[in-house]
């Protein structure tokens, strides 16, 4: 099947592209989808590019922009198979639309998931201009090549892409089976740097992030929600709130009906002509709420509670020979208890939207990473069709998967339609931290038999966490697959008998997914346990893991449901100890690790982790001084991720990880007491600052033509365990519940 | 009435004195270079130069800004040309960019006051400055590189 077809000028995206433009789009079928059945999304074209009259090409991106430098990555993809010169190449940024396919810029997967579509987008347009110039020329379309934003024939006479765009466009869209891909030997951006496209927007103060989205007739607005979730407003007070000066008025924005999925939550909004005197209205505020089911929840009793049931036999996950006959015959036994707590993304950009609601339409302008949730989300909220809503997508400032649950566009919507006028809804940070979809919190329990060289015989792991899934569906308590799959089931280790399992917890916050999600967690249970494993045998913990792992081999994952696997086949994206074990000597030996012994103060730690089809391993140098204060001077990485786009920008990723992982490990936590979260902002929910964050991140990025996988997240699961691990060389303490601020280290 | 100058421009502001500068600049003046992170100053997103100082604008009012001159993002150099500016390009230092304007203020009044920082100095005049996304190690890097630059 044909799969590139010409989209009629009048379908598209109006005003980018001049008259006579050629234009692509090409159907794709992506081949994952993060979040499983969350989106409904369709498969429909979502690839574009289009080369002006005056030789512009224009690159459209339809996947989000929040650090990873994928507005710049995927059109070097696009230039590189169209010949094109990359100062001619702009950029422009796609509304949320089904025809672009996915655009949940999520789960790592923008690369892998639209690598080929834009390669065969842009050698589709260089076929089409060679045809163009060979009819032009009236010679054999073999003796015309595409060269650097112009075609060049053998006789040496040359037309440029925007004198032949026109000519091109009336060429027949060429057949999957006629593209002529290039080899990475041609490659002239990819696994190249180039510099971010909005780096000169940012270093100046320029560039437009959703906070800075503004539209003529706009109002601002502060909402006060209930701190447990899923209160009700009972009644509220807003005479003082009026008198404050540029304050117009109150709006109430009802509560979510279950399952939550990305609703607004409800509350009461403070309308001004600023963004501080909507804040200062709100101070202002009386409230009652009604708590509701939530109100019990103390996230000191609910840790106990997830451990006991961790300790307790639950459904099994994925068996591999039999562990309770291995257990039954006495030998010797290890186990351990691991929790990490709550987390909140907090980006630096607080959840903000803008929404104009007319006519029956709204447009929204908004930091988010999935624009057609927010066409979904604000449609079902005002009552229109999905189609009605017209997503703009602004610059992210972060978005470590906050900003794919557009809560805060519809309740830009629902104001604005109960106003008639545009509003913007801006979230301070308490309002971000206490109402986030947080990070689960887990518990897990792991055992093992070990035989006569330390290695285990028998290895059980259970894992007990409120589920994702408890956001879409009310009663849900155990894992969906997607998380399953996330570090747990795909245990790579070569353990004759071995057992994953999960067991229920209820939900009593919001449950998202925050960078890497379900793998934090898992990563730091299972990799401190190796640890705890390699102690109690005395040996290295590197010829311990490659021991653990085995030989290189491709692991087939059989389990019911199947492995998830990122919606990937295993065959095409197997899980390949090889690929691991690779990365672990290539982190041991570029961090010294043979050479450096640990003393009282300073020590190495590893951890090795395959998460979004990506080999991480990571190898940490910490050092604590005489008050206990940790500090980490090196941090390692090395990381098989397949073919690389943009190695600067992959490296940029890992030191980020090593920085977000260093947050996780050192000091988040978020609490609860009477439903309600403890913490409001950096001051009691701290974050990883220059003088905690790993001194020098070194990435080593093994060289590899393997198809591409994950970059934005697969650095962050290793990095917990590995400090901790590094933390009990230095000083046998054993850390087993994060964060680590809550130890006592000397 | 409160008057003072941002970017070398005059102005004048009559409503509310406790109200933060950053949401004059911001809401006001229609300059959204300098972001809100926490509005307690915690984060430092909102750095701006207060007579050539580091400042929060969340936690600095109009009030304390009479006959003072502010200096944004918008007006640290013509066309991104200051040497912290040239800095962060070379180290390709920004991730999602949101912070960058309040480091590359603190950055620019470190380096005013100390021309040539060591690592501890810069830790200690940057640690008030929050990067979600984690690029520490490159504005270190950028910092040292615009104090050769401006050598």
């Amino acid at each position: 099947m044909n799969s590139i077809q010409k989209v009629s000028r009048r379908s598209f995206f109006e005003g980018i592209f001049s008259t006579g433009a050629l234009i692509l789009g090409a159907q794709v079928l992506p081949e994952s989808l993060l979040a499983g059945d969350v989106d409904n999304a369709t498969w429909h074209p979502s690839v574009y590019l289009g080369i002006n009259p005056d030789g512009t090409v224009i690159a459209l991106t339809h996947r989000s922009e929040m650090g990873t430098g994928i507005r710049t990555a995927l059109p070097m993809v696009l230039a590189d198979e169209l010949e094109a010169d990359w100062k001619h190449v702009r950029i422009e940024q796609g509304i949320g639309d089904k025809k672009y396919g996915d655009q949940n810029t999520d789960g790592s997967c923008s690369i892998r998931d639209f690598y080929t579509a834009f390669r065969e987008a842009g050698a589709s347009a260089r076929l089409m201009l060679e045809r163009a110039a060979a009819a032009k020329w009236n010679v054999p379309a073999a003796e015309c090549k595409a060269q650097l934003h112009q075609v060049v024939h053998k006789s040496g006479k040359k037309l440029g892409y925007g004198e032949l765009a026109a000519l091109a466009a009336k060429q027949a869209v060429p057949q999957k089976a006629e593209l002529k891909l290039k080899t990475p030997a041609e490659f002239r951006y990819i696994g190249k740097d180039v510099a971010i496209t909005d780096m000169d927007a940012i270093l100046t103060g320029k560039a437009v992030f959703g906070m800075d989205a503004r539209v003529p007739g706009m109002v601002f607005a502060s909402v006060q929600r209930s701190p447990v979730y899923g209160g009700t407003l009972v009644s509220f007070d807003d005479t003082e709130a009026k008198k404050v000066k540029g304050v117009s008025g109150t709006a109430t924005i009802e509560r979510f009906k279950a399952p939550h999925n990305f609703q607004a939550l409800g509350g009461v909004a403070v309308i001004a002509d600023s963004t501080w005197a909507a804040m200062q209205g709100r101070k202002k505020l009386q409230v009652k709420w009604d708590s509701g089911t939530h109100a019990g929840f103390d996230s000191a009793a609910y840790k106990d509670e997830l451990l006991a049931t961790a300790r307790q036999p639950q459904k099994v996950m994925r068996a591999v020979g039999n562990v309770d006959a291995e257990f039954a015959k006495g030998g010797k036994t290890l186990d351990a208890s691991y929790y990490v707590p709550l987390l909140s993304h907090a980006p630096m950009e607080p959840p903000v939207a803008v929404a104009d609601f007319k006519n029956g339409k709204v447009t929204v302008w908004t930091c988010t990473q999935n624009p057609q949730a927010v066409q979904d989300t604000v449609a079902g909220a005002v009552g229109i069709k999905p189609e009605d809503v017209t997503c703009n997508v602004t610059l992210l400032g972060g978005g470590f998967g906050r900003k794919s649950k557009p809560d805060y566009a519809a309740e830009a919507a629902i104001l604005s339609k109960q106003l008639g006028k545009p509003v913007k809804v801006v979230w301070s940070r308490e309002d971000d931290i206490q109402h986030d979809f947080y990070h689960s919190t887990g518990g897990m329990y792991l055992k093992a038999a070990v035989g006569a060289n330390g290695k285990p015989t028998a290895w059980l792991q259970r894992s007990v966490f409120p589920s994702i899934g408890s956001t879409f569906d009310d009663t849900a308590q155990y894992a969906m697959d997607l998380e399953m799959g996330l570090g747990w089931i795909d245990l790579p280790f070569d353990i004759a008998n071995h057992q994953a399992e999960n067991g229920p917890a209820k939900h009593h916050v919001r449950i998202g997914w925050m960078r890497s999600v379900a793998n934090i967690y898992h990563a730091f249970a299972i990799h401190s346990f190796v640890d705890e494993l390699a102690a109690a045998a005395g040996r290295d913990r590197v010829e311990y893991l490659l021991d653990l792992i085995g030989p290189g081999r491709k692991i087939d994952i059989k389990t019911t449901p199947p492995y998830w696997n990122h919606n990937q086949p295993q065959e095409k994206y197997p899980v390949d100890t090889a690929r691991l074990r690779r990365v672990i000597e290539v982190a041991a030996e570029k961090s010294g690790w043979a050479n450096k012994k640990p003393s009282k103060n300073r020590a190495l730690g590893i951890a090795a982790h395959r998460s979004f089809l990506t080999y991480v391993a990571t190898v940490v140098e910490i050092e604590i001084d005489d008050q206990g204060r940790l500090t980490i001077p090196e941090m390692h990485f090395a990381v098989d991720a397949g073919q690389i786009i943009h190695p600067e920008r992959a490296r940029a990723q890992m030191e980020g990880s090593g920085v977000f992982g260093t947050s996780i490990a050192m000091m988040g936590e978020i609490t609860a007491k009477n439903g309600a979260i403890e913490q409001s902002n950096f001051n009691n929910y701290p974050v990883a600052r220059m003088p905690e964050a790993p001194r020098q991140v070194h990435v080593h990025l093994i060289p590899s033509n393997e198809l591409p996988a994950g970059i934005g997240e697969p650095g962050v699961p290793p990095v917990a365990p590995a400090i901790t691990n590094a933390i009990f060389a230095a000083t046998g303490k054993r850390i087993r519940e994060l964060p680590v601020r809550k130890t006592k280290l000397v | 009435m409160i008057r003072f100058k941002v970017n070398g421009q005059s102005r004048v502001f009559d409503g509310d004195p406790e109200m933060p500068l950053l949401w004059y600049l911001r809401d006001e003046a229609q300059m959204t270079g300098t972001k809100f992170g926490c509005g307690i100053g915690q984060c430092g997103c909102c750095t701006v130069l207060n007579n050539g100082k580091a400042a929060r604008s969340c936690v600095t009012t109009m009030k304390d800004v009479e006959n003072a001159s502010v200096t944004t993002i918008e007006g640290l150099s013509k066309n991104g040309q200051h040497p912290v500016q040239k800095a962060w390009k070379q180290a390709n230092v920004p991730q999602c960019g949101y912070c960058q304007s309040g480091q590359m203020m603190q950055a620019a009044s470190l380096l005013a006051e100390k021309p040539k920082p060591t690592d501890q100095e810069i830790d200690a005049a940057m640690q008030g400055n929050i990067c979600r996304c984690g690029t520490y190690q490159r504005i270190r890097q950028a910092i040292h590189i615009a104090a050769g630059v401006r050598a």
